[in-house]
């Protein structure tokens, strides 16, 4: 396959930044994404020009950190799948690719497509954990009883990644799928219920100062999440909100 | 609670509830004007209650007044916070791919139907409270010199559907209605949390809702159009 990319440059987080057009051909349909990606760089070093500079890890859908704005959707044109599981096949020769950074004022830009996502680490840090004794007489999580369905929805919420798809996807914004995943996992576990009303008070304020937007239940973010985190998360968020701030 | 109004579920939760109250007022607004197509008698007699019953006057209509005036102000509020969170527009965006027209797009509606408002106040509102506070005549009458003359609340909305332009502006209107509630009443339930395995019911009763009621002030409007141009 022979495309053009539109991709976005940006030399640092001052620099304006603007979209650059890369032709590139023999492209296999059975690469992955990134792999094409690589292509492109390889033949960008050997004319020593820069790089264009990417978030990867895993490249097998489980880190998260693969980000990319892809013909205007959050991972691509596919579902259930980060940009690393994306593969050319989904396109057709002679395509046009605009590739992004995922874009949000929360989300600034470092270089060309990486952005810092460290408002999610923040947002965890005000509230997404529970306390543990760890001195050695530790509970054995299975010990407690928890209902099967009780269970399937916290582990559910709890696959969420992290990758911020949901930000790029929301017209607002908002964080607030991945917010409500990081409550719902253990708003509806028993070791979660002793820091329940602090954690989402916490959390949604942490969300609030970090500039996201706010939802309005379009429900884009649970179509482009890659890991099919429900919206019934956020309704489950607002719920303990509400009971939290009443109690607060 | 302090600070609830300040934080993004707050806000949310605050639009949800003065949405749920407002569709509440529209499907008793709709109880009654179809009661004009079926039964003119009765139209005018619970109209006559509606405006001068004191509590209805006095306490239920500075509510929903304000109830208004709060969901149009933090619908532009939120429109611009929203905006802000996103300093640097996507290149290319496919929203279509993931969400519809109207989940996307309730600024707009919701503008065409304060623009709606402004019409429709121009219309009745405006001439009621004239009528009734300035000119102090609360005896609901065509002429209230002539006692047996009926009361004048029928014959009003007639005469306001004589006019080809106006029908079809409350037409048009209607439709961007119906665009608004196919999205917001779902999201009103959403925002304050009814949204699991016991509310999978309202999804479907909300779309009924969301089309139904709107059609239904549609055929109200049409009727009383076509009655004037027809005889």
């Amino acid at each position: 396959m022979n495309l053009t990319l539109k991709i976005w440059r940006q030399k640092n987080a001052n620099d304006k930044g603007k979209m650059v057009d890369y032709q590139i051909s023999d492209v296999s349909p059975d690469m992955s994404f990134l792999e094409m990606l690589d292509v492109l760089n390889e033949s960008l070093v050997a004319k020593d020009d820069e790089p264009v500079a990417f978030d990867h890890d895993c490249r097998e859908g489980i880190c998260g950190m693969c980000s990319l704005y892809i013909n205007g959707e959050a991972h691509g044109p596919d579902r259930g799948i980060t940009t690393c599981q994306l593969h050319m096949r989904k396109f057709k020769d002679g395509d046009t690719i605009y590739i992004e950074p995922f874009r949000a004022k929360a989300f600034p830009v470092i270089k060309d497509l990486i952005v810092d996502r460290s408002s999610f680490d923040r947002i965890q840090h005000a509230g997404g954990f529970i306390s543990v004794n760890t001195s050695g007489n530790t509970i054995d999580a299975n010990a407690i009883p928890i209902n099967k369905h009780d269970a399937d929805d916290a582990f559910s919420a709890a696959t969420c990644i992290g990758c911020g798809a949901c930000v790029a996807t929301c017209k607002n914004s908002s964080a607030m799928l991945f917010v409500g995943a990081k409550v719902s996992q253990f708003a509806l576990l028993p070791q979660g219920q002793v820091e329940a009303t602090d954690r989402v008070l916490n959390m949604v304020k942490q969300m609030d100062e970090e500039g996201f937007g706010n939802c309005t239940n379009t429900g884009a973010c649970e179509v482009e999440c890659p890991k099919g985190i429900s919206l019934e998360n956020i309704a489950r968020m607002n719920q303990e909100y509400l009971k939290a701030s009443l109690k607060g | 609670m302090s600070g609830i109004l300040n934080s993004s579920i707050g806000r949310k939760f605050a639009m949800a509830l003065s949405a749920l109250f407002l569709m509440f007022f529209l499907l008793q607004h709709f109880a009654i004007n179809i009661l004009s197509v079926f039964n003119p008698d009765t139209f005018n007699e619970v109209s006559h209650f509606m405006g001068t019953n004191p509590l209805v006057q006095y306490a239920l209509q500075p509510v929903l007044i304000l109830g208004v005036i709060f969901h149009f102000v933090m619908g532009f509020v939120l429109e611009i916070k929203n905006t802000k969170a996103r300093n640097i527009s996507y290149a290319k965006n496919n929203g279509a791919a993931n969400s519809t027209w109207m989940s996307r797009n309730m600024i707009w509606s919701g503008l065409a139907i304060l623009a709606f408002i402004g019409l429709h106040f121009y219309d009745f509102w405006f001439p009621e409270i004239n009528t009734k506070f300035i000119n102090g005549d609360m005896s609901g009458l065509i002429n209230p010199e002539v006692a047996d003359s009926g009361f004048r609340y029928y014959e009003e909305l007639q005469h306001k559907f004589y006019s080809h332009v106006r029908t079809i502006l409350y037409v048009i209107a209607f439709i961007f209605l119906a665009l608004h509630l196919l999205h917001g009443f779902n999201s009103a339930f959403q925002s304050v949390g009814a949204n699991n395995k016991y509310t999978k019911g309202l999804k479907g009763f909300g779309k009924a809702y969301a089309i139904l009621v709107p059609l239904g002030f549609v055929f109200i409007a049409v009727y009383h159009h076509l009655k004037y141009v027809l005889s």
